[in-house]
């Protein structure tokens, strides 16, 4: 069970998140403009690197705050959790 | 006329020297979001009896128990009609300000006793070591995989805010969990 660091509440036992896949994903500015694999694009792929990714992850059975980590696919070690709006 | 009953108004009690696990029923609960740096959050805190805890996982308990929530959420507890909703309305004024009555959402478990702490710690991940979760200390976590508030208050006192759909379960995994703390014949196999 990995231990998940929640900004606000500490590190927690991972079965109390909820993985919100790769962070730093921006939304099309202008979605009308995007042609059908541009739109795929965003929304089906992503990154998947070994080592180092950046991830999103909502705290559900705690704060239920979102937030982005960065977890090392590798190995699994998990970098501090920031905080995010 | 039609009876009230609580979650767990079908829950006997139980009352050993070290243990002592009771349902605390219709307590008044709101859930408070506020912008913790507002005027509003300022005067809340204050009808309330003390500023609304900013510190994460910690309590106050003045007037009412006013429970961390989130960085901009907390849980107001108090007695069981107490007018609680109006007093933080009356304080928060026309500010922006989400106030909710979530009375029925939860019922509250009193786990109090010497052993109250190992009683929870056999479903809780969580450090409940009074160094660590003493009076004042809050969390939203995991109790038997059921999710919970847990409350530390003094005297190795617990409060368990639970779903009222999962108190059930959550009072019988409770019993069952704390038979070893029992004298023999308290927990009876249904
Ligand atoms: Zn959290």
């Amino acid at each position: 069970m990995l231990l998940i660091p929640c900004p606000w509440c500490g590190p927690r036992d991972e079965a109390e998140f909820h993985y919100g896949g790769q962070a730093h994903v921006a939304y099309p500015e202008n979605p009308a403009a995007l042609s059908d694999e541009e739109w795929a694009r965003y929304l089906f792929f992503r990154d998947n690197p070994k080592g180092r990714f950046a991830e999103r992850w909502n705290h559900t059975a705690g704060c239920r705050r979102w937030f982005n980590a960065v977890r090392n696919t590798a190995t699994n070690e998990i970098e501090a959790g920031e905080v995010t709006a | 006329m039609a009876e009230r009953l609580s979650p767990l108004a079908r829950f006997t009690p139980v009352s050993a020297d070290d243990l002592r696990i009771a349902e605390i029923p219709f307590l008044t609960q709101i859930n408070l979001r506020v912008d913790p740096k507002s005027r509003a959050a300022a005067d809340i805190g204050l009808a309330l009896g003390a500023p609304l805890p900013t510190e994460p996982g910690t309590c106050t308990s003045a007037g009412a128990d006013v429970l961390w929530m989130g960085p901009d959420e907390w849980l107001v507890v108090g007695p069981v009609g107490d007018g609680l909703e109006e007093t933080i309305r009356t304080a928060a004024g026309t500010a922006h300000v989400g106030i909710t009555d979530v009375s029925a959402q939860r019922t509250v478990v009193a786990v109090d006793g010497p052993r109250s702490r190992d009683l929870l710690a056999h479903g809780c991940a969580l450090d409940l070591h009074p160094r660590v979760f003493g009076p004042g200390r809050c969390a939203q976590t995991m109790l038997a995989r059921a999710q919970v508030v847990l409350a530390a208050r003094e005297d190795d006192g617990f409060r368990v805010f639970v779903r009222s759909s999962f108190a059930g379960y959550l009072a019988d995994w409770l019993l069952d969990a704390a038979a070893e703390y029992l004298p023999e014949g308290t927990v009876t196999s249904r």
